[in-house]
């Protein structure tokens, strides 16, 4: 393999034969990489689903994480996440587009849709970003989440009759107290992480053995539920962010080869659909992420 | 092997190349992926939503549902985004036999040992 950029002739490449997949080298092996680059996203999100089955009956519900939306307080249970998987879609058309453009050799076209992919990823990492500083602060100002230090998988939530209920409003004072208090008074009930409620004796017990507050999320426990699913959270959504933050890298580059010329040059904009080639699949795992971990 | 990818006028490269017709063709393709794409997510956050709390046997079936929509967009991108549908035959299954096989064993295998382990109680 010559590393230097000096052109070859055609009767070099294939030792002078036919490609066998009648593809150029670059992009059949750019499909490998693909390959094994879902083989390892099959692999994490195979793991998840192992781990849902295996805690089948305390895996916390999506809708009951992911519920706001930035610039409003309504209850809008996977409303950002739809957003962001149609920011992601988008993004993936402007390629198309753009790829669709080079084989016309349309350099204006190129430079137009690829430029608009760019912004579409650019967009799609700031929502993650939000989203995560969401997660890791927690849905409330105060969570209703407690949990035994001896047992941080068996989160806790206290749940008020009243749905408008916003639990310590204030911030004052020993949450653990605020929570016997309101269940002594009948406000609220104690219920464990498989969604049974506990009665109000029991409920007491749970608190007053040293229980404490949880708010947010951290690698070892997290508002929501088990440790784990923070841990999925934060490792397959990451994985991806990664991915896409690359992917804006080389959209990036080849926006700039674009515009100085130097397909032009080469008579062919083939370097588009390779790079494109990635960012499709980077929409390609978002819609399994989507599905394996946020609805199912 | 020599890198191919820098030979000017590819013939490779240049067999995709198409004329201004042809193009409007994959425009309007591209127009009807995207709305069935964009519909497809609509109903899977609309059936999360209100689906979830109609008991399980209902959850079940919506489940099933969510893996066939995501069977379908997950085809649709790769095989008209990214093309695949339309290369070699000999490229189309170099990439998919071996993906699919592997990966419906590693789901298969693990999601039953999965909940065979709830079953016995060793989730707790």
């Amino acid at each position: 393999m010559s590393g230097d950029k000096t052109e070859i002739s055609s009767k070099e490449a294939w030792g002078g034969g036919v490609s066998p997949v009648k593809t150029s080298y670059g992009k059949q092996m750019m499909w490998f990489f693909l390959v094994s680059d879902a083989l390892t996203f099959g692999a994490l999100l195979t793991a998840l689903g192992f781990m849902k089955h295996k805690f089948e009956d305390i895996w916390p519900l999506c809708e009951d994480v992911f519920y706001h939306f930035p610039g409003t307080h309504a209850h809008l249970p996977l409303m950002y996440v739809a957003l962001m998987t149609f920011i992601l879609i988008v993004s993936s058309v402007t390629m198309v587009l753009a790829v669709e453009a080079g084989h016309r050799l349309d350099k204006s076209g190129v430079i137009k849709w690829l430029a608009a992919t760019v912004v579409g990823g650019l967009i799609f990492l700031g929502s993650q970003a939000w989203e995560w500083d969401t997660f890791i602060r927690g849905n409330e100002a105060q969570s209703t989440a407690f949990v035994l230090p001896s047992d941080n998988e068996n989160v806790a939530h206290v749940r008020f009759a009243d749905d408008h209920h916003v639990f310590n409003e204030s911030g004052e004072g020993n949450p653990v107290e605020l929570a016997i208090e309101a269940i002594n008074s009948g406000e609220a009930t104690l219920e464990l992480a498989n969604r049974t409620t506990l009665s109000n004796s029991d409920a007491i017990k749970f608190l007053k053995n040293n229980a404490e507050q949880v708010q947010g999320a951290n690698m070892k426990k997290n508002e929501y539920g088990l440790p784990l699913y923070a841990n999925f959270f934060f490792c397959i959504t990451g994985f991806h962010g990664f991915h896409v933050f690359s992917g804006v890298l080389f959209n990036l580059i080849i926006l700039v080869q674009v515009m100085k010329g130097t397909y032009d040059k080469r008579g062919h904009f083939e370097m588009i659909e390779k790079t494109g080639l990635y960012w499709h699949f980077i929409d390609l795992v978002w819609v399994f992420v989507f599905t394996f971990f946020y609805l199912i | 092997m020599e890198r191919d990818d820098l030979i000017k006028d590819n013939e490779y490269a240049l067999s995709a190349s198409h004329s201004e017709e042809e193009g409007a063709a994959i425009r309007s393709t591209v127009v009807k992926v995207t709305i069935i794409l964009s519909l497809l997510t609509i109903v899977e956050v609309c059936m999360g939503v209100w689906l979830s709390d109609r008991g399980a046997f209902t959850w079940q079936m919506v489940k099933w549902g969510f893996i066939v929509m995501t069977a379908v967009k997950a085809g649709l991108i790769v095989m008209e985004f990214m093309h695949l549908g339309h290369e070699k035959k000999a490229l189309k299954w170099l990439v998919l036999a071996p993906y699919i096989g592997f990966i419906l064993y590693l789901a298969f295998i693990c999601l039953i040992e999965a909940t065979y382990i709830f079953t016995v109680g060793g989730g707790n």
